[in-house]
């Protein structure tokens, strides 16, 4: 076998969670192998949305058990979150629709169209695995290529959210929302969530690059679940660049470094965890040898064929900025999941405007914050802000209970603060918070490392709140545009997705332009960032990663995005004025 | 008895917490409820987001809906008939409607109706 510790002695059920593209899925799906390997009975499901597990066992699988014949004890099930989620909405609006007015019918769909939803619904699937059922009576193990956040966990444990709802069919308006359309009863989810928190027969397993943000964020995540009682925890840092690689480029060199130190300076509260280290494999985690070896540190040959060493004709981030100059000032928001790159890609666009000889105001909610700060004062016509997610959420939070919560009792109260404590807060907390300096972008250019979902621009269109926001905020009587309509025209805002050149951050991205798209929102353009392929690497591992990257590359070109530009992946975190405008011009 | 029936808009997050603005008179609203509620009125909710079927299947709420939209919500049915629209009520008609004698009201009530001051 092989001494990987989260292998060792394993419960029933295995979860993997971990943010996108960090290889949760080809992970769970060695792991299944391997039990099954040794003899046991394995249920493999996933809920990926690009899910390839099915193309990896060169079997159709979908939304039912699936015997995969070519690892005898193998079953596989994947579950779509997105039509989870639609299977939920149509369950409550379907009755109604055609029934109640349509614009009444749109404003239910998009109250049920947030992450939320989407999260509830996967957990909604997952309950009947969880729990004693015939359905997984015969599987030893089963293998969660995920796990339900904490927010929904908490959710489901509050006595408050359930009282007298799903049994008397009627409940409190004040009470919760996306749980209102679950089939199942409060017992069932009781019982799933025990098994989660129950060490005899859940292990989690944190899956993290090596990489300081992700890490950070991986720390976050531990700490939250294991407050609520998910206290068997390992953590797997995957995709290592191997020592032996650095003599063959700089390039590599540097990403071994940078790696080796965020290894070291790791948080302590996962240093304190059973640690695995898998490294980076030359060859796609397809195929059933390629997966055995996962876990191994020989690793087969390179096939070279495939291998590119040229670099690929680079679109520069300066090509899109020429466009944007073009108009003279407006709103230019980055948008993408967490760790793409955002806050440096907003920064080189403001250095290279900045440079251009115009007014810029870079507003950023970058945690770490040395970025920004480093390029403060350095030029006389940019503006450096930045404001702190926590910080702001907090604020709204307080706010909130303070004035809202005062009368509410101890079970609603606690409802309430879970409520706070969902992702559409914090990302309304924020977005309100640089609400202000948007107006700004009337005279000169301000660039944001963030931006709203459409999902909740919608909810806010919806409910008028904005609207009457910004009407408070400004003089009665004068003429002026809600934050949507500003947000819709291309002229006054751009919106650039940023993504990494790999499967599941693509596809993400790819959501995000969906998720505007409802909102009447065209992304203006994609940036991919930290390309190997736009890069010339020796090594071959580099060289291999950087012919895996080509497809995706096709596929934002001609796919997704109206416009893109690709930045290289660099020797040197990209720190100060100079090195900044390198980024944009490479 | 007297059912009080409450069609509540469709609220974002439960609590109606991601509002830029927090409607401060709901959170207020929840409260009364349940203050009525344990004193023994018959009250119903119901949410455009999570019971849109109560709606659909009541004629007046319906016709309601139709005629005015959802922005037009909340809207009160007692013992089926309109008796409000567009905005909550207070504690005092809400125990006015269930016909309660609170404690709690007894100085309002006494104030307003017997001694007629107001």
């Amino acid at each position: 076998m092989n001494d990987c510790k989260f292998l060792d002695q394993p419960p029933r059920f295995l979860f993997f969670t971990g943010k996108g593209g960090v290889g949760k899925t080809s992970i769970a799906c060695a792991t299944a192998i391997q039990l099954a390997d040794a003899g046991h009975q394995v249920l493999l499901v996933s809920t990926d949305p690009a899910s390839n597990v099915g193309q990896v066992f060169g079997i159709e699988i979908g939304n039912r058990i699936t015997v995969i014949p070519a690892v005898p004890g193998l079953a596989a099930l994947e579950i779509d979150p997105q039509a989870a989620a639609q299977t939920y909405r149509d369950r409550i609006v379907g009755p109604v629709r055609g029934v109640l007015p349509d614009a009444v019918v749109k404003g239910i769909e998009e109250q049920l169209s947030g992450a939320c939803t989407t999260e509830i619904a996967a957990f909604d699937e997952f309950t009947a695995l969880l729990t004693d059922s015939a359905l997984t009576a015969n599987y030893q193990h089963i293998i969660f290529d995920t796990a339900p956040t904490g927010h929904t966990i908490r959710l489901l444990q509050l006595p408050g959210a359930w009282t007298g709802f799903l049994d008397e069919g009627k409940g409190d308006a004040s009470c919760l929302g996306p749980l209102a359309g679950l089939e199942k009863q409060r017992s069932q989810y009781k019982a799933a969530v025990d098994a989660l928190a129950d060490p005899q027969r859940s292990r989690l397993i944190l899956v993290a690059r090596a990489q300081q943000a992700t890490l950070r964020e991986v720390a976050r995540t531990h700490e939250e679940l294991n407050a609520i009682g998910l206290s068997q925890q390992y953590l797997i840092v995957n995709g290592i660049l191997p020592e032996d690689q650095v003599a063959q480029d700089p390039l590599a060199a540097a990403i071994y470094q940078r790696e080796q130190r965020a290894l070291t300076e790791m948080p302590e509260v996962l240093k304190a965890l059973p640690i695995d280290r898998i490294e980076l494999k030359p060859f796609n985690l397809v195929g059933l040898d390629t997966l055995r070896h996962l876990f191994t540190t020989a690793a087969p040959a390179i096939t070279h064929d495939a291998a590119i060493t040229q670099a690929i004709p680079v679109r520069s981030l300066s090509k899109l900025v020429d466009a944007i100059a073009a108009d003279g000032h407006g709103l230019v928001m980055l948008m993408g999941k967490g760790g793409v790159g955002k806050t440096t890609l907003a920064a080189a666009v403001a250095v290279d405007l900045a440079q251009r000889g115009f007014p810029v105001h870079l507003t950023t909610s970058d945690p770490a914050a040395n970025l920004t700060e480093t390029l403060n004062g350095m030029l006389d016509n940019l503006t450096v802000s930045r404001i702190d997610p926590h910080a702001e959420t907090e604020h709204y939070r307080q706010q909130v209970l303070k004035t809202k919560g005062a009368q509410l009792d101890t079970q609603g109260r606690a409802l309430l603060e879970e409520d706070l404590r969902s992702p559409c807060t914090e990302e309304i907390a924020v977005f309100q918070a640089f609400s202000r300096i948007i107006r700004e972008a009337g005279k000169k250019f301000v660039v944001m490392d963030t931006a709203p979902t459409g999902h909740t621009l919608l909810l806010l269109d919806a409910t008028g709140a904005y609207h009457r926001e910004v009407s408070r905020q400004m003089d009665s009587g004068v003429h002026y545009l809600t934050p949507m309509m500003q947000l819709q025209d291309p002229k006054q805002t751009k919106v650039l997705l940023v993504t990494l050149a790999e499967t599941t951050p693509v596809l993400e991205a790819a959501n995000l332009q969906a998720d505007l798209r409802r909102a009447g929102i065209e992304p203006w353009a994609w940036v991919i960032n930290n390309s190997v392929a736009a890069t010339t690497v020796h090594s071959p591992l580099l060289r291999q990663r950087a012919a895996n990257e080509l497809g995706e590359i096709n596929a934002v070109a001609n796919q997704y995005a109206q416009r893109y530009a690709v930045v290289p992946l660099l020797q040197e975190e990209p720190v100060g004025v100079a090195c900044l405008r390198a980024l944009a011009s490479k | 008895m007297t059912t009080i029936q409450i069609f509540d808009p469709a609220l974002c997050c439960s609590t109606g917490v991601c509002g830029v603005d927090v409607d401060q008179k709901l959170v207020g609203f929840s409260a009364d409820v349940d203050w009525a509620k344990q004193n023994g009125a018959d009250i119903q909710r119901f949410n455009l987001a999570q019971q849109p079927m109560a709606f659909a299947e009541n004629s007046v709420v319906k016709g309601f809906l139709e005629r005015s939209g959802a922005e037009a919500l909340p809207l009160i049915l007692i013992n089926g008939e309109v008796a409000l629209a567009g905005r909550y009520p207070t504690r005092a008609e809400l125990s006015r409607w269930a016909t309660m004698t609170l404690t709690e009201d007894k100085a309002q009530s006494d104030c307003c109706s017997s001694s007629r001051c107001c």
